[in-house]
């Protein structure tokens, strides 16, 4: 189990810069052809780019390093993302900077307690204005996640997360 | 891919089905490089089955991806608002995904959309659920 405590606990914030390469590349592994990605010389990103910001953030330094979940046992529950506005272009550096915003308990149908944690990311331009914010739940399962998990529908992909 | 008019989209409007894949291991490898999870449960075949599945299978994230495709085609990736999944079944070699969508909701001052997604293993059930703001212009 997760300490509760880690409610509010936030990460340093670091840069993120949004290149154009980078999204033509995202947008092609992600099946599309759109010339608003290929085209333009300064897309926006797609709807779930910002999963990438692995890319920019100081390794070791990331919220999930504190509270010490069993990388065995997690799972992805979901991921939400909200642009305030249309979503931000290459070519924009943004301040990225997570915290944790909820963790609870449920009893997984399988037996076992199945740990949430949800973590609540902001991303912010260089005025300081908010432009996206991505909600992530990971789950903390009572036991290794094996393929049999696939049929309760308890669960996830089995995507760790790094 | 021409972008669907406010119109046009009115509550319980279904987007026409789309289907992607065979997906490949390929295809997750591309995917893992662009963006940077490098989890060797999705193209690690000996990993893979150490951890207890008969074979190496997608990122979540993956198709979660190619649903946000599906619904960027049609909206336009410079109206998309919000976009949410959930995770349910996962995506094995060789699977095809069907993605379908329905209008859910209409906000007329603010002139966006709601809608709910699915992406469908073909022969399967569903793996990845989502709902999306689009604004429509």
């Amino acid at each position: 189990m997760v300490d509760p405590s880690v409610v509010g606990l936030a990460d340093e914030p670091f840069e993120m810069v949004l290149e154009r390469g980078k999204i033509r590349e995202f947008a092609r592994a992600t099946m599309s052809s759109h010339p608003a990605y290929l085209a333009d010389p300064a897309p926006v990103i797609p709807p779930t780019f910002l999963t990438t910001t692995s890319f920019w953030a100081p390794p070791g330094r990331s919220v999930f390093a504190k509270i010490r979940l069993d990388l065995r046992r997690v799972l992805h529950g979901g991921q939400e993302y909200t642009f305030f506005g249309p979503p931000p272009r290459a070519g924009t550096t943004l301040t990225v900077q997570t915290r944790v915003a909820d963790v609870f308990e449920k009893q997984g149908r399988r037996g076992g307690t199945m740990t949430f944690v949800v973590t609540v990311t902001e991303f912010r331009d260089p005025t300081g204005r908010l432009v996206a914010e991505a909600r992530s739940t990971v789950i903390e399962t009572g036991r290794p996640p094996t393929a049999a998990d696939d049929a309760t529908g308890d669960g996830a992909t089995g995507k760790e997360h790094s | 891919m021409q972008t669907r008019r406010w119109e046009d989209l009115t509550v319980g409007t279904e987007l026409d089905a789309q289907e992607f894949g065979p997906l490949t291991r390929t295809d997750f490898v591309r995917y893992q490089g662009a963006s940077g999870d490098f989890n060797p449960i999705h193209h690690d075949e000996e990993f893979a089955r150490g951890a207890g599945f008969p074979t190496v299978f997608s990122v979540g994230m993956l198709q979660a991806g190619i649903l946000a495709t599906y619904a960027t085609d049609r909206l336009g990736p410079e109206h998309v608002r919000s976009f949410g999944v959930q995770f349910r079944e996962q995506v094995w070699p060789g699977d095809r995904i069907v993605c379908s969508g329905r209008v859910t909701g209409r906000d007329e001052p603010a002139r966006t959309v709601q809608l709910e997604l699915e992406a469908r293993r073909v022969g399967g059930g569903v793996a990845v659920i989502a709902t999306a703001t689009f604004a429509v212009p």
